[in-house]
């Protein structure tokens, strides 16, 4: 499949190219990566972090594996990919730029401008057209690929950095109280989704944990609509709760909600209610209590 | 296998009340002989209640909570008390999100409020009031 | 849960099964073919979970998973395989299970979802509940060739 035909007949009549590009890679090579580093700064292709230094080191790596990666016969259009030396190179390269705080087009032109460079020094090693042209639609094979591959690593690492943001957004956004003696309070605020009732659910769970908490309540006051989804998971938070050995309050439901999960149908009628967090919390110190006087707590 | 095979769990007996705990790991073979074993137990010690203590259980599945609902259907038809104890949060977490609640099964945050419940501490009326 | 029809939720946004060469994808195959077979399962999975640097709590979600899947292979289809892979793609690592069993297949696959349903030793949350713990879960049979899930989550951690 990746090996598709394009690829071989490209190959099979570009081996001569291929052998010519290699050869001016090589013969060439430190000009070629001067003269690539000096397009970057003239185009400002740039993040701010790299020193000259570095940039130097970059490019006469990347000739390097250039050359050596077109030396054998992977297939060209893979070659960003299937090259490990490659591979690393364009990478490393191209997360530098991201941290850098370039974007993702400027960090893949730049991988592009390299094209320039290469045709420039092509032109001083073969006058024939056809040949030239063979060799070009090679080393645009080879650098178009290596620019979305860079263009990817990039975008990949923005990802994880989102991905981890969100995931510490959501932390913030559900604080576990302790209110009382055993007592903790979730205060939800704002739209309930299914990832954000999960860390609702294991943030109270292992407060609960922790504090050897009796009662744990949630109170929905601040959360603007309930759908079946939502009351669901709340359902599933209060049988969390119990299977852990303690006792749920959910306080706050507000009119509206309390009609909608009445026409949703979803029975809450084993869950203890309260109208507000105050009468809540009345609740769930009188549960405290209960097994107090002789349990846990000495007197 | 002989007759009765071992579960490897030892099983305490204090007074009216059972106490076991759970390792890490249950396969469903110890699971099962745990079962007969308890039940066998319960019936010749006449026991009044049983603790189970799974604070260190770390993967309860649909069989290990299906043999949990079963002993304690069991227990209570000869009159014990079942109470589990220290589910940890991602086990809870688990159960419930794949759909099982272990109704009729009584849980306890820790094997001292268990036992509480289970009222054995009137049944150790010299203990030094307990620290903490 | 809404009572989707059968097979698939929340198919993969993208082809991750195309992994760039950057990413390398660790797979293994586990027979399950008897009780003890299903305990080394688990430690596979936990294992790779672990490697996917799962938090606690989705590790647990994915090892019972996998513990429900294998059974079912186990008890209904006779036996099997369970394939694990690392996957990756943007931004985030995976863990896939791939359960296949030559078993008589499902015939009614809605009704195989559906809690409580079970057709031998009575395992009835087996298939339902395995998805709910999975963000991805299809699953494929044919009555008298057997049944291949297939089940992802993601790793929606990433501690750094």
């Amino acid at each position: 499949m990746t090996t598709s035909d394009t690829a071989i007949t490209s190959d099979s009549v570009d081996s001569g190219a291929r052998a010519r590009v290699t050869e001016v890679l090589r013969a060439n090579a430190d000009a070629i990566a001067d003269r690539w580093v000096q397009l970057q700064l003239e185009q400002a292709l740039l993040g701010s972090d790299l020193t000259e230094s570095e940039l130097h080191e970059e490019a006469d790596a990347l000739v390097a594996a250039l050359a050596a990666a077109l030396d054998g016969d992977a297939p060209v259009r893979r070659l960003a990919y299937s090259d490990r030396d490659l591979n690393r190179i364009v990478t490393d390269l191209s997360l530098r730029r991201a941290r850098g705080g370039a974007s993702p087009t400027v960090t893949s032109l730049a991988v592009l401008a390299l094209k320039q460079v290469l045709l420039e020094h092509l032109r001083g090693a073969t006058r024939e057209s056809d040949e030239l042209l063979a060799a070009a639609v090679l080393i645009n094979q080879l650098l178009d690929v290596a620019g979305a591959l860079s263009f990817e690593v990039y975008v990949e690492g923005r990802e994880a950095i989102i991905h981890r943001q969100s995931h510490q957004l959501l932390e913030m956004s559900t604080p576990v109280v302790r209110l009382w003696r055993q007592v903790l309070a979730v205060p939800l605020i704002g739209t309930l989704d299914t990832a954000r009732t999960q860390v609702v659910m294991e943030n109270l769970l292992q407060a609960i944990q922790d504090d050897e908490a009796l009662v744990a309540i949630i109170d929905i006051t601040g959360v603007p609509t309930v759908d079946t989804a939502v009351a669901q998971h709340l359902l599933q938070t209060v049988n969390a709760v119990r299977l852990m050995g303690a006792d749920c309050v959910i306080s706050g439901i507000r009119p509206p909600i309390a009609q909608t999960i009445a026409q949703l149908g979803i029975d809450l009628s084993t869950i203890l209610t309260r109208a507000t967090l105050a009468d809540a919390l009345a609740a769930a110190i009188k549960i405290t209590d209960a097994p107090g006087p002789d349990g846990t707590d000495g007197r | 296998m002989n007759g009765h095979p071992s579960a490897g769990v030892p099983i305490l007996q204090l007074g009216d009340v059972l106490i076991s705990g759970l390792l890490n790991e249950l396969d469903d073979k110890s699971a099962m002989a745990f079962t007969e074993e308890l039940t066998q137990t319960i019936s010749s010690t006449g026991a009044r209640g049983v603790l189970i203590d799974i604070s260190r259980l770390e993967l309860i599945d649909s069989f290990v909570a299906r043999m949990l609902t079963h002993l304690t259907t069991t227990a209570r038809l000869l009159g014990a008390r079942v109470i589990v104890a220290g589910m940890r949060p991602p086990v809870a977490i688990t159960l419930v999100e794949l759909g099982i609640e272990l109704s009729g099964v009584e849980t306890a945050l820790s094997a001292e409020q268990g036992l509480t419940a289970l009222g054995w501490h009137r049944a150790a009326p010299t203990r030094a009031g307990e620290a903490r | 849960m809404t009572g989707s029809h059968a097979g698939t939720t929340r198919a993969p946004q993208r082809a991750d099964k195309v992994v760039p060469a950057h990413h390398s994808t660790e797979s293994s195959t586990h027979p399950v073919a008897s009780e003890e077979d299903l305990l080394s399962i688990r430690h596979a999975v936990r294992a790779a979970t672990l490697h996917a640097g799962f938090g606690i709590v989705d590790q647990t979600r994915v090892v019972t998973a996998a513990s429900e899947l294998a059974r079912n292979a186990y008890v209904h289809g006779g036996g099997g395989t369970l394939t694990l892979d690392i996957v990756r793609r943007l931004g985030t690592t995976g863990v896939r299970l791939t359960v296949e069993d030559d078993g008589p297949g499902i015939e009614d696959i809605e009704e195989a979802f559906t809690d409580g349903f079970t057709t031998g030793a009575g395992l009835g949350h087996g298939l339902g509940g395995a998805r709910r713990l999975m963000d991805e879960f299809t699953l494929s049979s044919t009555a008298g060739r057997g049944t291949v899930v297939t089940a992802t989550r993601w790793n929606n951690r990433r501690a750094p």
